[in-house]
């Protein structure tokens, strides 16, 4: 079973993407698991039509420390399950200390045992790695490979860095490496090839390139990924490629972090051509 | 040996604390809390952080300590405590019927960000504080400060009863510190014979030293009573005893209900006591009663005989900010010399304070604010004292060092007399020095040779 967790800056579009790569990879024949671990408990809307999920720590709250995995997940879009860490009200307790305990109720319960036959656990984390909670999918042992969703918007970039800088950290100690890039474009300018220049200087690639496009936005209307929605258009064969891409991925590395001043050079390289 | 494991060579530590000189800071809450007339303290986290303070409390005073706590569980790490204090506040009033709840939070709840105002705010709108009763709170994260921050804590938190009227109450206001019920008694008594009326908050005594009557009482019958907290706020003036425990209380009740503060140091041996018995005899306008003054004369006369046995002795002390102060002025008065002194609790205003009362002598003096109990033993090898002052865990240095201890402080979990003795004032002083006299001579009469064992000393 291969653990991917998908970091980026908060509305990059990691929730999106990471559900129109688990339909991807649904299309591939494999068995996927996607854990939401946003407080706001809306990583699964797309695989299940809705946000038709009570979360781990609801049941939690709700039932008592006695818990079965049935009542934490949910089988969504071609048999994928689907699990919601959830978490407290905005402004009260501990949004971090959540995510831990649900990824550790979800081991306990025996969510990744062989026996369930996964080929992927999805992890989807909120945009940014505040405390240590949020960075408990990294943790030794959990996710092993990373793809960060980035555009060639600054703030974004620099929310990559940053996350590459938690990786290094916990890569010294553990399993977890980098996998890629993944390029969810804003339109801006040069984008594709900055952002390749970007995941060169980090020491990985840009693993795939996810033009804009409306159709994203209408299939989330219908609460669908791209490929239930319309499996014809060609967002959804980006979506595929991107799938097929991850699925074969083999590049896996421990980033190199760059300071803020190279950051801000790159930025100014690719915009200044632009404008010249 | 058991301690063989401190080497004489002091190296430089940052990260370490071997043997801490402090604990948490809930502890002191819980203690400063019983000295409200019945009040049941309550821990506002998990389990272990109130069993663990409850049973140190009941080790020291050798009395049951009631304490209740917000339990909490895994939820209540993740979705905050407010559930389960408010389900407590209603638990506890309709159980037990406390007049007053105090509540500390602790690291956990501190952590997650529960906000103590807002929660009790809620419980009140919700009815679940019945008419006439009351819930305070302080907040007491531990790894801020030291168990001595609690205790100011919660006694601050006791200025919110404080209520100005119209019409001046003719009291003083006494915030003794972290001292024993039977140093706030005899504050107390000293206060009346002054002829001051007092309001002392708080109040241990006839709390954690009541007698043993055959009939259990959750809420002994002593403790500042709930309307004398009220009325603080129109008393004359405010004595805070110990910057560390007491000021920042005095002042907060000096802003509120603009009651004069005056911060004096803790009334342990001979000069501090004369300070409080002057600040007493000034505000009450009179002159120092005949039975105070013949106290003192005793306390003096008994330094003048034995003077030949305190002088050029060596100290090493561990203790709490405001205690130490104090017992450092009185032996540098006797002229021991405390050499080594510690507290766990943070403050560069310490050490200042301890430099500028060993000025000017012919030893060196070693002082540490946030040391430990290792660097205290590293000094004494380096250095070794006729006698070590500090609490029960000071007794692995004793027995290594072979050092006698004085037992002084808190907690003293393995001798007796320091619920019922006190410390304070010009008979604590006597008290204090037969103490250190009798670990002196005993010591003496160990050691001399034959030829000069001596039956008169």
């Amino acid at each position: 079973m291969r653990k991917i967790a998908i970091y980026g800056k908060g509305g990059i579009g990691k929730s999106t993407t990471t559900q129109n790569i688990v339909a991807g990879l649904v299309e591939l024949d494999r068995k996927v698991m996607v854990v939401g671990c946003d407080p706001k408990a809306d990583s699964t809307r797309l695989l299940l039509g809705g946000l038709a999920q009570k979360s781990v720590l609801d049941t939690l709250r709700e039932e008592g420390e006695d818990v079965e995995l049935e009542d934490i997940r949910k089988l969504g879009y071609g048999g994928t399950w689907c699990v919601e860490s959830g978490g407290p009200e905005p402004g009260v307790g501990c949004a971090g200390r959540g995510i831990i305990t649900s990824i550790n109720m979800l081991e306990s319960l025996g969510a990744y045992e062989e026996s369930e036959g996964l080929d992927y656990a999805f992890y989807d984390v909120l945009g940014d790695v505040v405390c240590g909670g949020f960075a408990m999918p990294i943790r030794d042992g959990k996710a092993e490979e990373i793809y960060i969703v980035v555009s060639g918007e600054m703030m974004a970039m620099y929310a990559a860095n940053n996350i590459s800088k938690g990786i290094v950290k916990f890569a010294s100690s553990g399993t977890v490496r980098l996998g890629g890039l993944i390029c969810n474009s804003r339109a801006v300018d040069n984008e594709a090839e900055m952002i390749e220049n970007f995941a060169e200087k980090l020491g990985t690639r840009m693993i795939h390139f996810v033009p804009r496009h409306n159709d994203v936005q209408r299939a989330e209307i219908n609460r669908k990924t791209v490929i239930e929605w319309n499996p014809e258009v060609p967002q959804a064969q980006v979506y595929r490629e991107l799938a097929k891409a991850i699925d074969k991925n083999d590049e896996f590395v421990i980033p190199t972090p760059m300071e803020i001043e190279v950051l801000e050079e790159l930025l100014m390289e690719y915009g200044l051509m632009q404008a010249a | 040996m058991l301690l063989r494991h401190t080497p004489k060579e002091i190296g430089e530590r940052k990260a370490v604390s071997i043997n801490p000189a402090k604990t948490c800071q809930p502890i002191g809450a819980m203690y400063a809390a019983l000295g409200i007339h019945g009040c049941l303290p309550h821990s506002h986290g998990s389990q272990g952080c109130c069993a663990y303070h409850r049973s140190t409390l009941t080790r020291h005073y050798k009395e049951p300590i009631s304490a209740a706590t917000s339990s909490f569980t895994e939820g209540a790490s993740v979705f905050g405590g407010q559930a389960n204090l408010l389900q407590a506040i209603n638990n506890i009033f309709s159980v037990y019927e406390p007049d007053v709840i105090a509540v500390h939070t602790t690291c956990l709840s501190e952590t997650i960000g529960d906000d103590l105002p807002q929660i009790r705010k809620k419980a009140e709108t919700e009815g679940k504080i019945p008419e006439g009763k009351y819930v305070i709170g302080a907040s007491t994260p531990s790894y801020q400060g030291s168990h001595v921050t609690g205790f100011s804590n919660m006694v601050k938190s006791m200025v919110d009863f404080a209520e100005k009227t119209d019409r001046k109450n003719g009291k003083v206001n006494i915030i003794p510190g972290w001292v024993e019920p039977s140093d706030m008694e005899e504050i107390k008594r000293m206060s009346r014979l002054t002829g001051v009326e007092t309001i002392m908050f708080p109040d241990t005594s006839g709390v954690l030293n009541a007698p043993m009557t055959g009939k259990y009482k959750m809420f002994p019958d002593g403790g500042t009573t709930v309307a004398e907290l009220k009325s603080s706020g129109d008393s004359a003036g405010t004595l805070a005893l110990g910057e560390w425990c007491s000021a920042d209380a005095a002042r907060l009740l000096d802003k509120k209900c603009k009651v004069p503060c005056k911060v004096l140091d803790m009334p342990f041996g001979l000069k501090a006591t004369d300070r409080f018995v002057d600040a007493l005899r000034t505000i009450a306008g009179v002159t120092v009663s005949d039975e105070l003054n013949i106290e003192r004369g005793q306390l003096v006369d008994l330094i003048t005989d034995m003077h030949q046995y305190f002088y050029r002795k060596k100290v090493a002390i561990a203790g709490d900010p405001d205690q130490v102060i104090a017992m450092v002025e009185f032996l540098v008065s006797i002229d021991m010399c405390p050499v080594h002194i510690v507290t766990g609790t943070p403050g560069k205003k310490f050490e200042k304070r301890i430099k500028e009362l060993t000025a000017g002598k012919e030893y060196e003096v070693n002082v540490k604010a946030k040391g430990d109990l290792f660097l205290l033993h590293q000094w004494i090898q380096n250095e070794p004292v006729d006698l070590l002052i500090c609490n029960s865990y000071g007794k692995y240095i004793a027995r290594d060092e072979d050092v006698p201890l004085l037992r002084w402080g808190f907690p003293i979990l393995d001798r007796q007399g320091h619920q019922y003795f006190p410390t304070v004032g010009y008979k604590g002083g006597l008290r204090l020095l037969e103490k250190i006299l009798a670990l002196l001579l005993d010591r003496k009469d160990r050691d001399d040779p034959g030829e000069s064992f001596e039956l008169v000393l």
